[in-house]
């Protein structure tokens, strides 16, 4: 299965809609750096509302996305993580710190153009 | 409502299939959305570290349901090669396969009972409970 990355302007939006399996993460990021390198996009909102599980894999590959993108000069925010979900990483010990975050996808696109324009 | 299933591991998809029968489980036994969410995530790292450590196995699930306590039980186990130190491994960061090593003691965490039994070279049981207050 593959998560559609929709172009819009200088940014890449992606809502990620399913229950994520590790291939499918895995096929994720890489879809999503190539896409980053052929657009030439620099600005990237990953929506997370109906995700409600992240486990430690996930979190992983969502972190390595956000440094991979960064290393290439796209920034990436995170969007929507329900409070269940970040209930449930914090007690995993996952604090995703180094990770820009935002409330919906319309704070994303206002903390991206914010980043961007600095 | 007394029943036990399980699931067993032997690809990747399988991690997807407990942790969403486990959680459909959480939810018949009337655990919250947080709870179910701390249920599934627990399933999740589980079952992936028999599928990565132990190649296969199974996960089951088993409603508790006394008079005075409700709960859920999960079982995870395989007949891989064993923990060597299970002290160790329940050290956060510990990983041996380049993973954040946030599994078993996050599973600690998101669940109330904890208990593993591992013997090298026989397998890994951990059984873990959360209670429905
Ligand atoms: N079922 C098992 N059989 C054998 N070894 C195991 C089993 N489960 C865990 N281990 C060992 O314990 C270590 C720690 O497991 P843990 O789940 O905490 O972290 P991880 O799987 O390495 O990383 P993460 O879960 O954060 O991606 C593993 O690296 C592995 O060596
Ligand atoms: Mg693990």
């Amino acid at each position: 299965m593959r998560i559609p990355i929709l172009k819009l302007h200088n940014y890449l939006l992606i809502s990620i809609q399913i229950d994520l399996d590790d291939q499918t993460a895995i096929q994720f990021q890489e879809d999503l750096l190539s896409k980053i390198h052929e657009s030439g996009s620099t600005g990237v909102v990953i929506d997370l509302t109906s995700v409600d599980i992240i486990d430690s894999f996930i979190a992983k590959v969502l972190g390595d996305v956000v440094s991979m993108s960064d290393l290439m000069g796209a920034k990436v925010v995170l969007t929507g993580i329900q409070p269940a979900v970040a209930m449930t990483l914090i007690d995993l010990g996952i604090h995703l710190q180094d990770v820009p975050t935002a409330l919906d996808l319309e704070q994303g696109l206002i903390k991206l153009r914010q980043e961007l324009e600095e | 409502m007394d029943f036990q299933s399980c699931v067993n591991i032997k690809k990747e998809w399988d991690i997807v299939g407990a942790r969403q029968l486990g959680r459909d489980i959480a939810k018949k036994i009337g655990f919250g959305t947080v709870d179910q969410a701390r249920i599934a995530t627990a399933i999740s790292e589980l079952a992936r570290n028999i599928y990565l450590y132990a190649g296969t196995g199974k996960v089951c699930f088993e409603a508790i349901e006394d008079i005075n306590e409700r709960g859920l039980r999960i079982v995870a186990m395989d007949e891989g090669p064993g923990i060597r130190d299970v002290s160790q491994v329940m050290e956060d960061g510990f990983s041996t396969s380049g993973g954040l090593g946030a599994g078993l003691p996050g599973v600690k965490r998101l669940m109330d009972d904890f208990d593993v039994i591992s013997r090298q070279g026989e397998g890994t049981e951990v059984r873990v409970v959360k209670w429905l207050r």
